[in-house]
């Protein structure tokens, strides 16, 4: 499956996923600027903060409680900010498109 | 219970060596890991490191503390678990493990006046009243209050500001002389960061610093404030100065400023004095001794550790990765401290409800289990932002990036300036259990590029 992130310099990028992880994950692993991923998954740190494209809002889901807290004390939350960690890649998300805020 | 101590992770001197020896015969219910003296003499790093192997989530007694009872949680996986957990672990009226029971004030800390018995009663059972102390939905709003004015967008204009005043500093440093680096680089770089962030008079920096200094520390000899009368004298000075900054500010044109994010903040006529105290009191020394002990702390791992130092003078671009490494390996604010609002069960023992619960960073970010070879310093660590020093969860850091990019900023203008920083001897360490850090250090600068 493949998901593009659009980068703080508007540019994308277009990468390669294996179904299974975390979105956070596969940004790291690919080196995605501005998504460090810095509590390691845990919806903790907000340093994995995306807006999700609007037709992809309903296939990611919800937020997580602790997920809803921690945006709760984030800078530049929209309606569809979502902590990237807290997304799994799957066949269904093949295609995900996501802009990377920064933290 | 005797467990064979394990052999040092490092190279220990002969004291060092004798301080741990001691640490581990010691009976493990009497360690007490808040012990003031720990911290200067580096003593910390074996009680945790036992604790970490023997009794990770450990009780210490009235008996044995002078803070009276607590526990501690040692590593990583148990303090991440509770720093995300605010429903099971309150903030409420907690900041730093204080003695149980402070001196009652009868007289108000803010103006003086006579407080009545019941004012006295409920300040005490209150507590810390800030954005670092509150549970939501409190905590959000005087978060949300003036979170802005360290937003990343307000940064990117900082940057040359920080860049301009760090460049300057350096260029006045003396060449081939011994000085203070804190006093003379740590201090001044933090202290005009922080008169910006107030919109403070730049002239009057180093009240700011010396405000801070006395709250985090006890009045006594060799102190910032040598007795009680001039610790509540400048604490009250600090208080009507920032009371005063807020009323005028309300009557001007919204700023970025802390201040003025605060006094056109729609929940802000509510907040109480306490509140109002308390939140400036978060803002002032979380962007003072932090900082300013990470930068002293970077020159003092890389003058301890040659190797780390010549890697990163061969290849810059590696800048971000150290200062991650240092913010990790100084651990600035030691801990934080939580009070259950359940009986919880945590790394296999139950913490009854209503005990307060240390969150011991410094420990965690020492544990072999998540940070690999965790005692030594290196500056190209795979995950070097794998640190628990800001905190996780709704009361991480809020001027994290801050930081980060003052110590960028500072290390980028020092690469190109100096060949070499020499620490001359030790530095001198600060006392206390909550700020770790550095009163002075002496360096040399032999020459310029």
């Amino acid at each position: 499956m493949n998901v593009t992130f659009t980068l703080q310099d508007r540019t994308s990028r277009t990468v390669e996923a294996e179904p299974g992880w975390k979105l956070m994950e596969v940004a790291v692993d690919n080196a995605i600027p501005g998504i460090d991923g810095d509590c390691g998954g845990e919806a903790a740190c907000a340093t994995c903060h995306v807006y999700v494209a609007s037709e992809w809002r309903d296939a990611t889901g919800e937020r997580t409680d602790l997920e809803q807290a921690m945006l709760a004390s984030t800078f530049g939350v929209r309606e569809n900010s979502r902590l990237s960690c807290q997304i799994e890649t799957s066949e269904e998300l093949d295609g995900l498109s996501v802009e990377v805020v920064g933290s | 219970m005797t467990t064979a101590m394990p052999r040092a992770a490092t190279d220990l001197s002969p004291e060092q060596a004798e301080a741990r020896e001691r640490i581990y015969a010691a009976p493990l219910e009497s360690l007490d890991p808040a012990k003031t003296d720990r911290f200067p003499t580096g003593e910390w790093q074996w009680v945790f490191e036992r604790l970490r192997a023997e009794d990770p989530v450990h009780l210490t007694t009235e008996e044995h503390s002078e803070f009276g009872r607590y526990w501690s949680l040692t590593r990583w996986a148990d303090i991440q678990a509770a720093d995300t957990n605010h429903e099971l672990f309150s903030a409420d009226g907690l900041i730093a493990l204080n003695r149980p029971e402070p001196v009652a004030r009868t007289t108000s800390i803010f103006d003086g006046r006579e407080l009545t018995e019941e004012e006295v009663q409920e300040r005490q059972k209150a507590g810390i009243r800030s954005l670092l102390s509150m549970d939501p939905p409190d905590h959000e709003i005087h978060r949300g209050a003036v979170a802005e004015g360290v937003a990343p967008a307000n940064l990117a204009a900082l940057e040359p500001l920080i860049r301009e005043r760090a460049g300057a500093i350096l260029d006045g440093l003396p060449i081939g002389e011994e000085f203070d680096w804190v006093d003379k680089v740590s201090i001044e770089l933090t202290a005009m960061t922080l008169a910006t962030l107030f919109d403070y008079p730049q002239e009057k920096r180093r009240q700011l610093t010396y405000w801070s200094d006395v709250i985090t520390t006890q009045a006594g000899p060799g102190q910032p404030a040598e007795t009680q009368e001039e610790h509540d004298l400048a604490i009250r000075d600090f208080y009507m100065t920032m009371a005063e900054l807020v009323g005028s500010r309300r009557s001007e044109e919204p700023r970025i400023d802390f201040m003025s994010l605060m006094a056109h903040s729609p929940h802000s006529v509510n907040f109480s004095e306490a509140e109002l105290f308390g939140d400036s009191v978060v803002l002032l020394v979380g962007g003072n001794d932090t900082t300013r002990n990470t930068i002293t702390g970077s020159v003092y791992f890389l003058s301890q550790n040659p190797e780390e130092n010549a890697k990163l003078r061969a290849n810059p671009k590696l800048i971000p990765s150290m200062v991650s490494e240092t913010i990790r390996f100084q651990t600035p604010l030691t801990h934080m401290t939580r009070r259950t609002t359940r009986d919880v069960e945590i790394g296999g023992k139950v913490i009854p409800a209503g005990d307060r619960v240390v969150l011991w960073y410094v420990s965690g970010n020492r544990d072999d289990a998540k940070v690999q070879d965790a005692d030594s310093y290196v500056v190209d660590r795979k995950n070097p932002r794998q640190h628990l020093s800001f905190g996780f969860g709704i009361h991480r850091c809020l001027g994290n990036k801050l930081a980060e990019l003052q110590l960028r900023i500072i290390w980028e203008e020092m690469l190109v300036r100096f060949p070499e920083i020499t620490v001359v001897g030790e530095p001198k360490r600060s006392h206390g259990h909550f700020v770790k850090g550095y009163d002075s250090m002496t360096v040399v600068i032999p020459r310029r590029n």
